[in-house]
């Protein structure tokens, strides 16, 4: 079997706030809702917690996506965490978009711990997005690629 | 330069000061370095001319830990810096005496070069009370002549304005020398396709040696235990192994300064390769203006930096898509 056959199996990179989105993910597995493996959530004490590094790192070690998710605007457990989260991850994804990354490798959901449906429809969608992108080629190391 | 030489030494002797933080001479005469003088014979090394960009704010954070005041000189953008740094509880304005010094824009020895003139003896037009639009430029070939504007640091030609934000007193005359708008730049690598500004940063970026002297000589970078310094960290004081981290490092370190760089220029002046740093820190300028309103860092020293603040109607992380 040759690579140029084997079908492109995104890595994706799910950051996920403790309070919402990960019991979201729990949700939406408990209700049987599917979305695919690709999806690796880390799970955060806040969307705050997410340092630009680590969004930085996960494209480093390989990965071709990289999705926020955390406490819709205004729930947050510890009362304002998202909005600061919410000015860093624009910043950073515009910073990005300037150096030349795709947009769509990027994003920010808000998910609360009821919406088992909303989380598997985001990653369901956001992997479609990235392989539509393919690989991450920018972000990662260029020296043995042509 | 001459009066602020006897301001400084009356200083000294009346016991307001127990030193002054200048520029002395280099070993060259375009690249005069910054320098504390404690007596007033040594003040006789002490130089302030065209060539004199280094932005002194950042000294202050040593010498506020010192006994005594310190004379500072300060040019119109350097009293940005300090304000920044009064907010953000780095130096202590008590410790502080700031001559404002007058600036009429700061010559860069780059641009001088990249006009063809090698072999450069001495310059001449380069003083500050020197009544010229013209640089004599002296070099073993012979002399050439070139306009004094065509010389300046790229920070220059978008000035902030000929006010100092803080000082004790002004010595010297200001002159505007803004005439360009500053993100024009930026705006034109945004309209770019992602393979193009991907190709342009790719070939300023690569040329990266990591010196970290953008991140030292960043008067808004004051950190005493640096992301980058941290040996659990892998790409700590050394050079960038690959691609990306040569991408991490100034992403990251343009970040770290978002909201509060006050855009002086420093890190484009230092770099000994020559990378436009500035671009990265006028684009999270121009972000932030655009999605949070208008915001000069060290303009005051009470309001907030944008990344410390928030509103509840702020653009989701979405819009940069839309923005295209």
């Amino acid at each position: 079997m040759s690579i140029e056959n084997k079908e492109f199996k995104p890595k994706i990179v799910a950051f996920c706030c403790n309070w919402c989105s990960y019991a979201g993910a729990d949700l939406a597995g408990s209700s049987r809702l599917s979305y695919p493996a690709d999806v690796k959530i880390i799970r955060v004490p806040c969307s705050c917690r997410v340092n630009p590094m680590f969004i930085l790192r996960a494209f480093e070690k390989g990965a071709d996506g990289v999705i926020m998710c955390g406490c819709h605007p205004g729930d947050c457990h510890y009362s304002t965490g998202n909005y600061y989260a919410r000015r860093r991850m624009t910043l950073l994804f515009s910073m990005l978009d300037y150096i030349g990354v795709e947009n769509g490798r990027t994003r920010v959901e808000w998910v609360s711990a009821a919406e088992g449906v909303k989380f598997s429809d985001t990653m369901n969608g956001f992997v479609e997005k990235i392989v539509s992108l393919g690989e991450n080629v920018r972000l990662g190391d260029l020296r043995c690629r042509k | 330069m001459q009066e602020v030489i006897n301001r400084a030494k009356e200083l000294l002797r009346d016991g307001t000061a127990a030193r002054v933080l200048g520029w002395k001479t280099g070993d060259l005469p375009y690249n005069p370095e910054p320098a504390y003088f404690e007596t007033e014979e040594s003040l006789k090394d002490f130089v302030y001319n065209g060539f004199c960009g280094a932005n002194l704010s950042k000294y202050m954070i040593e010498a506020s830990k010192l006994e005594g005041k310190t004379v500072v000189c300060l040019k119109p953008c350097d009293t940005y810096s300090f304000n920044q740094l009064i907010k953000e509880h780095r130096v202590d304005r008590e410790k502080a005496y700031i001559i404002g010094v007058g600036c009429k824009g700061k010559l860069d020895i780059e641009k001088i070069r990249a006009q063809g003139i090698k072999g450069i003896e001495n310059i001449e037009g380069a003083g500050i009370t020197d009544e010229t639009d013209i640089l004599k430029v002296q070099t073993i070939y012979g002399t050439k002549e070139i306009p004094y504007a065509d010389a300046v640091l790229e920070r220059c030609h978008v000035c902030k304005g000929k006010e100092h934000m803080v000082y004790d007193e002004l010595i010297g005359e200001s002159k505007d020398t803004k005439d360009g708008d500053r993100f024009e730049e930026v705006a034109k690598i945004e309209q770019m396709s992602p393979e193009e500004k991907f190709a342009y940063f790719q070939s300023e970026l690569s040329k990266c040696i990591r010196c970290n002297a953008c991140r030292n000589v960043c008067p808004a970078c004051s950190c005493r235990k640096c992301v980058f310094d941290s040996n659990k960290f892998d790409s700590s004081q050394k050079a960038n192994v690959d691609s990306f981290e040569e991408k991490m490092f100034h992403i990251i370190r343009a970040f770290h300064v978002a909201g509060r760089c006050t855009d002086c220029g420093e890190c484009s002046r230092v770099c000994p390769q020559g990378i436009p740093l500035h671009l990265f820190n006028r684009k999270f300028i121009k972000d932030i203006d655009e999605l949070y309103g208008e915001y000069q860092a060290g303009e005051d020293t009470e309001t907030k930096a944008p990344l410390t603040n928030y509103t509840f109607e702020d653009a989701e992380p979405s819009i940069v898509g839309k923005r295209g």
